[in-house]
């Protein structure tokens, strides 16, 4: 079984970030990382591949500047080989656009069984991809996942909702979306690491994919700061500051 | 375009490590080390409790295999690579340091002076860390004075059987090979002695675990040998190594000592980092104290006794690699940066005020971990011999 795994490499959150004169994060100057999210599919891939007994684990990713060190994260976790897709034309990518690119990159690797992302990316959040992807290539969607399975051609998932979940299934190929702690994402072992440098990586550009006229879809007018959190109501506690309490927390619908 | 990521150098003997693949190593291992390690580290220590799990993701990283060459199914990194590796674990816990030193120091050995056979047969299995290897040179009346060891190692036949005390095993007990310092007819021999983790094994017995100020969790041990037999394949080099296994042990020691270096670096840094960090946070007489000079002054002069400690550690572990000796330069490292761990960690004690005695915090870890440093892999004062010794080699003038 193959299994694409579409991994972001994005701006290590530990460093502050900056904006470029068009409103977009610069990403050009520390090193990217693999985006923490993308390790928890890297890791179900890797034991889905595993059980299967056969197959490998390739990873997709659009980055500029041929960003190749949040890769090596997941290469060294023990994917077989990468496709980075970095093109200029493609800087400031909106959600749809990304999609056309992935689910391109998706058919280049070739006979792909289930394509894995993460619900959302840790420095995008729109969590639209997997279903766009999804809808290019034609396969199913599924989101949301905790728990994924693949027997007999199909692939079954418990889907996170507000109270549980529900037990969903589909067809390979298909495309699902997991969430953070599916799985305990393994730490690289020092050969991984080793090896993951010598690992085929097949950079590309939108061309290369047959994308010819694709551009950005969107450009950034304004950036506003978050507002800033408001300070909390302070009680003084004169023997009745519990009632206040639980008229709080009475507020907030929890008791 | 199909590219390939690969700038690895070919490895030789003395291999050196892409820079980009040791900052990537040392990176992991700072991950995990803040993520597994720091949360438990406090709790295990107080309770003197072996880290059972960390040792296991320990295996599966492959930090048994380190510098072991890839022939035998190590990694065949770089000291430098080693020494950061140490670094990273020990500003997480030193006891972690520990539990791969003497294993390292048993398998260098192996590899540089070992037979062909000793090393096929005993190191693939040391680099996955199913074997753990240590270092049994010291005895109750042999520290500082290796020469005055007396466990016995007697021929009888194909076999020698061995007799006597061995004081402060650290890994004894857990070890599946112990690199055994005895006395034979012809001088001081290195003998791999391979034996079952546990207590008891032929005629071997772990008579005393040793309690300890700091460096808890880990085993350091008291073993006795009772006519304990091996075969006279288990000396070191073979029947060539006869009586030559202090100079073999005390070389291996070079690397046991920038070990240390890096270790007292680690437990440093930690101590450092958390001062620094409390000096901006803690308020009195309505500023922080970094801003009273007194404590600004410890601050610079911490910084500035880390960073000489990482520099000398570099550069004695560059040296050993490229030339293979390092005893002045190992020393100085060694000496050196110990006692700057013990400075640093003792004023982290004092910046910290009150907390830094508590058992809350790290501080008073760090203050009785630094401690073995200043002793162990022989004490500072033998350093001082040692690096004393070799300058006037090095300066001797012509009578
Ligand atoms: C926690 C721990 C773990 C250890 N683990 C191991 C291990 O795994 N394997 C192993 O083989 N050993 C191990 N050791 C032993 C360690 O190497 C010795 O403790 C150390 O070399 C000092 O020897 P000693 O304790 O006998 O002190 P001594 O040699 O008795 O020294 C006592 C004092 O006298 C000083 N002194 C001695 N001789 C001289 C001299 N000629 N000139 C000036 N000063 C001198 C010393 O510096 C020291 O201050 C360990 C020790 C400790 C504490």
């Amino acid at each position: 079984m193959n299994v694409v795994v579409c991994v972001k490499q994005i701006p290590d959150p530990a460093v502050p970030g900056e904006l470029t004169s068009d409103n977009r994060l610069k990403r050009d100057g520390a090193k990217a990382i693999l985006d923490e999210s993308d390790s928890y599919g890297v890791e179900m891939a890797l034991q889905l591949v595993d059980k299967a007994g056969s197959g490998e684990v390739i990873l997709v990713s659009m980055a500029p500047n041929g960003e190749v060190s949040g890769l090596r994260q997941a290469l060294a976790m023990g994917a077989a080989r990468a496709i980075l897709i970095s093109d200029d034309a493609l800087a400031g990518a909106d959600a749809l656009t990304t999609s056309k690119v992935i689910a391109k990159a998706v058919e280049r690797a070739g006979g792909v069984d289930l394509v894995l992302a993460a619900t959302e990316s840790s420095d995008g959040y729109t969590g639209t991809v997997p279903a766009q992807v999804a809808e290019l290539l034609g396969w199913p969607s599924l989101t949301f996942a905790k728990h994924v399975e693949i027997a007999d051609g199909k692939v079954t998932i418990q889907r996170q909702t507000e109270n549980g979940y529900d037990v969903v299934a589909a067809s390979l190929p298909a495309v699902v979306s997991v969430t953070a702690g599916v799985v305990e994402p393994r730490y690289p072992s020092f050969k991984g690491i080793m090896a993951a440098k010598s690992k085929p990586l097949d950079q590309v550009t939108a061309a290369d994919l047959g994308l010819n006229s694709i551009s950005a879809g969107q450009s950034i007018v304004s950036v506003d700061a978050a507002p800033a959190r408001q300070a909390g109501e302070k009680v003084e506690d004169d023997g009745t500051a519990f009632e206040r309490i639980v008229t709080y927390l009475e507020e907030l619908k929890v008791i | 375009m199909v590219s390939n990521l690969s700038g690895m150098t070919a490895k030789s003997f003395s291999p050196t490590t892409d820079p980009e693949i040791r900052a990537e190593l040392t990176a992991s291992v700072r991950k995990w080390v803040e993520r597994e390690v720091l949360p438990v580290a406090l709790a295990l220590e107080h309770a003197d409790e072996y880290p059972e799990a960390l040792v296991e993701q320990m295996k599966e990283m492959g930090l048994f295999g380190i510098t072991v060459p890839e022939e035998y199914g190590g990694l065949g990194l770089d000291l430098l690579s080693y020494i950061a590796v140490i670094e990273e674990l020990a500003a997480g816990w030193m006891s972690l340091s520990g539990v791969i030193n003497t294993h390292h120091i048993a398998a260098g050995l192996l590899v540089t002076h070992g037979t062909d056979e000793q090393r096929s047969s005993l190191l693939p299995r040391m680099v996955t860390g199913e074997m753990r290897g240590c270092l049994s040179l010291s005895e109750p009346d042999a520290g500082s004075d290796t020469r005055n060891i007396s466990c016995r190692a007697v021929r009888d036949g194909d076999e020698y059987v061995i007799t006597g005390t061995k004081a402060w095993v650290t890994n004894g007990e857990r070890a599946g090979l112990v690199a055994l310092a005895a006395r034979t007819e012809e001088g001081i021999t290195c003998f791999m002695v391979e034996k079952d983790p546990g207590v008891a094994y032929g005629g071997i017995t772990v008579s005393k675990n040793i309690g300890k100020l700091g460096y808890r969790g880990l085993e350091t041990v008291e073993m006795l040998y009772d006519a304990h037999r091996v075969p006279a394949s288990a000396v070191l080099g073979g029947d060539a190594g006869v009586g030559k296994g202090l100079a073999a042990i005390l070389s291996g020691l070079e690397v046991g000592r920038i070990n240390i270096a890096a270790r007292a670096v680690g437990v440093a840094r930690a101590a450092f980092e958390a001062s620094i960090k409390y000096a901006q946070q803690r308020h009195t007489f309505g500023q922080p104290i970094a801003a009273h000079q007194a404590i600004a002054h410890k601050l610079a002069d911490m910084g500035t006794q880390l960073q000489a400690a990482r520099l000398l550690t570099e550069h004695a572990a560059r040296l050993r690699a490229e030339t293979g000796r390092a005893e002045v330069e190992a020393g100085m490292a060694k000496l050196f940066a110990s006692e700057a761990a013990l400075d640093i960690a003792t004023e982290a004690m004092r910046i910290h005020g009150g907390v830094g005695y508590t058992t809350d915090l790290p501080i008073e870890r760090y203050f009785r971990d630094a401690p073995l440093m200043i002793i162990g892999e022989g004490t500072n004062e033998i350093q001082r011999t040692v690096i004393a010794r070799g300058l006037l080699k090095r300066y001797a003038i012509e009578e």
